[in-house]
């Protein structure tokens, strides 16, 4: 039996955070009669049906292991939760090739207040999806966004990592520790994507921290991309430095990017998605890569994903 | 030194076991805290619900310590102490114990286990971030150097590292790292001594530095452990700290022989692995241990009993005084044998030192350390499980006669009555409203602005001595600290833990979850962690690690957690299915909150406990609505999987659709 998806999608969109872990449950299911409950939730939420774009701020946030990623959650989720932001966190682990399984340990590393229903964190295996953000992510994190403040989506790795959630977040966040040349390279060498803001953590490490960070900025600024922020927070406790982050996440959220970013990312979600159900073959369908994204341009902006992809799939088959 | 390890229910009647042991002979106390004083909490803080008095004495105030050495002359006794995050406060409650009897702090015997890099990586009972923790301790033995001389401010264990599943190598190795972090943060803190002092305070420092080591059943190798780290610590303080004098250059060690060994399947051959385990560590004079404490043989049925307490120390009074064991002096002088073990060591020692030094020094190299253990374990277990290790009565040889031994009621084991809780919460109550307020606040803002000063100059010790006398509690000295340096989970190290390579049993397994996977069109999602006190988390990391390795989604949440605590993840998380181990005797009142807590939340998800959980409470446990117990016998793993993977095929479907339901209806 599955769950009500349109009656959890209206739950959200009045504000139910307690919509969420049947949401989740839900929108990771791959049963078939799960996936025509998650479509009806979904077209809940859509652009058209909110009457614009969901409220929450989608913050990705990626970074290798041991960079520090679980400190600074804990420490932003103190802040968020201290101006009286509502916040889910879905915390993306790799599977385990070999079995299948995953081990999700993050959660235990994140402080919160268990009697606190302002806040919800999820954790989720990237499951057979290689290398990328599982299908549920991307809609759980537009699900929860109709509903929470923030809604975080934190993934391992540098790379193929940052590109994935750049496709769903609204502001991405890469999380480094001083002395990691890795992330330097990657960054001039176009491996990686230029995040919207940069963390040096465990500045208590002195020099070498803040000669990360201006190494940071100086690769930054010879690729041209003066907008990108770099910041660096203090690993001790107190952490210090959170707050400026949070107020930077802030005025990035206010920058008025984020209307044209989601439609952006929706347009991509469709193409990303059509070209894995189809293939090659279903792209040429529709006259190739570059005739799909003209065709999207041309759709509704309010429209959401499945939407976008249908009309995708509606075009191939006109075009047979 | 014969000791036993003992304390349990309330000050009082553990100075009465006290009393009785010192007059069967023993020479010296061991005394075992409770959770809550072992991770400084109040008897009457949330997370000390169910510990109270449980795996040893509960130690609140000076009042407490007062009477739990009523009537023992401390300047005469030599007592060891089984604590660490909270070392300070209970070395500063014993001086001022002391002070009642009119002892000077000068004449005090004894050692306070301090080792915290252990309890990061195995034994759970941490209060605070490394980097404080190495301060305390640190301040600790700069203060007994100078005022506790005769005092062993910290004793390094290799001892619960083995019990984590390390190797001899790992086991050496890792217990010298440790014991480098250690001196190199006294050094720091050191008054700085001239030139001309010779090998100066570090000299002392190294020479009061003590081992609490491990011996399991293969005891010629064990020996030659022993040797190899006698050799690696004289290396050390000459080459490192520049000490000259043989008695500062001595390696001391005391032992408790190894538990993880100990069977709950025939219990009684547990007697004769203690007794050869026992000749580990006396057999050759160059290496022999100075302190002895032997577990009980039920140790892995439940909390032992005075009588079989009785029963180890005999063992140790027949080793000394029957046998001719310390006639002689050392016998493996020129064995062959036995100088190729120890090369071998050695070599493997220093290796893995090397190893560790590159992650820059044991307190940078935890997580690293952690998931080697939880690794080595690993391959323990698989190992008994395919047969390539015997483990008599418990994969081998299994067929038994009924045991006389474990017929009584209560299965052969101690129950501390509940009743003790209720009785520490309100004496402890009691002991607040009357003493001075003003004083207490006044000596925890002194330490407090010790602890928080930028410069962290201040030796910690002498506040926390001043809180002790101005009767602070535990929970409001750790406390204080806590808001000062902040909380701190240790690395689970299951994330680092290879995949066991699948025989054919788990290749089958993995082909049901799957199935099961379709069915429940998410693939099966399982949380487990450990309520309540207790940070014994082997057992708990080996099932998460096998779950993954079964194809399940493992929440692993680690120790110290509230029923609220998993209630919340059980819900947030969406499980199949919810493991919960216990070690400390807790489960009769935290399993039922647990489970109270999920259901309030809507989670219907079944419930399976693992743990040292004593026959007669599986009844009353799924009563509460356990669906299964497994104890130290069900050591076949992936049988433990089969069971839950069946449990949730045939509750999935059902909890799916409830689990829904109650969450439609917040």
């Amino acid at each position: 039996m599955s769950a009500d998806g349109a009656a959890l999608g209206v739950r959200l969109r009045e504000g139910d955070l307690s919509a969420a872990p049947a949401t989740l449950n839900l929108l990771e299911s791959t049963a078939a009669a799960d996936r025509e409950q998650a479509a009806m939730l979904l077209e809940e939420l859509s652009p058209a049906t909110l009457g614009g774009e969901a409220r929450g701020h989608v913050v990705g946030v990626t970074g290798p292991p041991g960079a520090g990623k679980s400190m600074l959650l804990s420490a932003l989720l103190k802040g968020w939760r201290e101006a009286g932001d509502t916040v889910a966190m879905l915390a993306v682990d790799p599977s385990s090739r070999r079995s299948g399984g995953s081990l999700l340990g993050d959660r235990a590393r994140i402080e919160f207040d268990p009697g606190d229903r302002g806040v919800f964190i999820r954790s989720t295996s990237a499951g057979e999806r290689l290398g990328g953000l599982a299908w549920a992510t991307r809609a759980a994190a537009h699900a929860l966004a109709a509903a929470f403040d923030v809604v975080v989506i934190e993934t391992v790795g540098v790379g193929q990592a940052e590109t994935d959630v750049a496709d769903v977040a609204d502001t991405v966040v890469v999380v480094v520790q001083p002395g990691s040349g890795d992330v330097l390279q990657f960054l001039k060498s176009g491996i990686m994507e230029i995040p919207d803001m940069l963390v040096v953590t465990k500045a208590d490490l002195g020099q070498i921290a803040t000669r990360t960070a201006r190494d940071v900025s100086v690769a930054l600024g010879s690729l041209g991309s003066s907008s990108t922020r770099v910041l660096t927070i203090s690993s001790l406790s107190p952490p210090k430095g959170v707050e400026e982050l949070i107020a930077a996440l802030q005025a990035h959220r206010s920058s008025g990017e984020l209307g044209p970013r989601r439609l952006r990312a929706r347009r991509a979600n469709a193409l990303a998605d059509y070209a894995h159900e189809h293939g090659e073959r279903g792209l040429r369908a529709l006259g190739g890569r570059r005739a799909a994204e003209r065709l999207l341009e041309e759709q509704d902006p309010m429209l959401d994903t499945a939407a976008l992809l249908a009309a995708l799939e509606r075009s191939a088959d006109a075009r047979e | 030194m014969m000791r036993t390890y003992a304390g349990h229910s309330t000050a009082k009647a553990s100075n009465e076991l006290y009393r009785r042991n010192l007059q069967k002979g023993q020479t010296g106390l061991s005394v075992a805290f409770d959770l809550p004083t072992q991770t400084g909490y109040d008897p009457d803080e949330e997370l000390a619900k169910g510990e109270v008095g449980k795996v040893g004495v509960p130690i609140a105030h000076r009042g407490d310590m007062e009477a739990l050495m009523d009537g023992i002359p401390l300047g005469e006794m030599n007592t060891s102490m089984t604590i660490n995050a909270t070392a300070a406060w209970l070395l500063a409650l014993y001086i001022v114990a002391a002070e009642q009897q009119d002892v000077s702090e000068r004449s005090l015997q004894g050692t306070t286990q301090n080792d915290i890099i252990k309890e990061f990586l195995a034994r759970g009972t941490y209060a605070f971030p490394p980097a404080a923790s190495m301060r305390l301790i640190a301040d600790m033995i700069a203060y007994t150097v100078e005022h506790v001389p005769k005092w062993n401010p910290i004793n390094i264990c290799s001892y619960h590292l083995q019990e984590a599943g390390a190797t001899p190598v790992q086991e050496i190795a890792y217990a010298m790292s440790n014991a480098i972090a250690v001196l190199d943060a006294v050094r720091e803190r050191l008054p700085s001594t001239a030139e001309e002092d010779g090998e100066g305070r570090m000299g002392e420092v190294f020479g009061r530095i003590s081992f609490f080591v491990n011996a399991g059943v293969r005891f010629i190798e064990e020996h030659a452990k022993l040797r190899a780290m006698s050799i690696l610590w004289e290396e050390l303080g000459r080459e490192r700290y520049g000490v000259q004098e043989e008695r500062h250059l001595r390696f001391r060690y005391g032992v408790q022989v190894n538990s993880l060994g100990l069977t709950e399947a025939q219990p009684e051959n547990n007697v004769q692995r203690i007794v050869l385990e026992a000749l580990a560590v006396t057999l050759g004079r160059d290496a022999r241990a100075r302190a002895i404490q032997l577990p009980a043989w039920n140790e892995a049925l439940g909390l032992p009993r005075p009588w079989d307490q009785q029963w180890s120390l005999r063992i140790q009074q027949v080793l000394a005084y029957e046998t001719d064991v310390l006639e002689y002096p050392d016998i493996f002088e020129g064995s062959i044998v036995m100088d190729g073990l120890v090369v071998e060591l050695l070599e493997g020692a220093r290796a893995e030192m090397a190893v560790v030094a590159e992650h820059g020094g044991a307190v940078e190299a935890v997580p690293y350390m952690k998931g080697a253990l939880v690794d080595s374990h690993r391959e323990r277990i698989r190992r008994i499980e395919s047969g390539e290790l015997t483990v008599v009565g418990q994969n081998r040889f299994t067929e038994s006669e009924d045991s006389p031994l474990t017929a009584d009621a209560q299965g052969g084991i101690l129950v501390v009555d509940p009743a003790v809780e209720a009785q520490q919460i309100e004496a402890v109550r009691r002991w607040r409203s009357q003493r001075d307020q003003r004083a207490v606040d006044a000596a925890l803002t002194a330490l407090a602005d010790a602890a928080s000063a930028e410069d962290a100059q201040q030796n910690l010790m002498l506040p926390t001595i001043a809180a002790a006398r101005a009767g602070a509690t535990t929970g409001e000295w750790a406390g204080t600290l806590r808001r000062v340096f902040g909380s701190y989970r240790a690395p689970t190290g299951v994330g680092e833990a290879a995949a066991v390579p699948a025989d054919a049993e788990l290749s089958q397994l993995r082909e049901e979850v799957s199935r099961l996977q379709e069915k429940l069109g998410r693939r099966p999602k399982i949380l487990v962690g450990k309520p309540g006190l207790d940070g014994h988390s082997n057992g708990a990391e080996q099932i998460a690690v096998r779950a993954r390795d079964s194809g399940m989604d493992v929440v692993y949440e680690g120790i110290r957690l509230t029923p609220a605590q998993i209630a919340a993840s059980a819900l947030q998380e969406g499980v199949h299915v919810i493991g919960l181990s216990i070690l400390s005797g807790s489960h009769r009142e935290l399993i039922p909150a647990v489970i109270d807590a999920l259901r309030e939340a809507g989670v219907t998800a079944p419930v399976v406990v693992g743990g040292i959980i004593p026959e007669q409470d599986v009844a009353e446990l799924e009563r509460a609505g356990v669906a299964a117990v497994y104890t130290p016998k069900d050591f076949d793993l992936t049988r433990i999987m089969r069971d839950i993977v069946e449990l949730v095929g045939a509750d999935g479907a059902a909890v799916a659709a409830t689990g829904s339901a109650a969450n439609g209806s917040a």
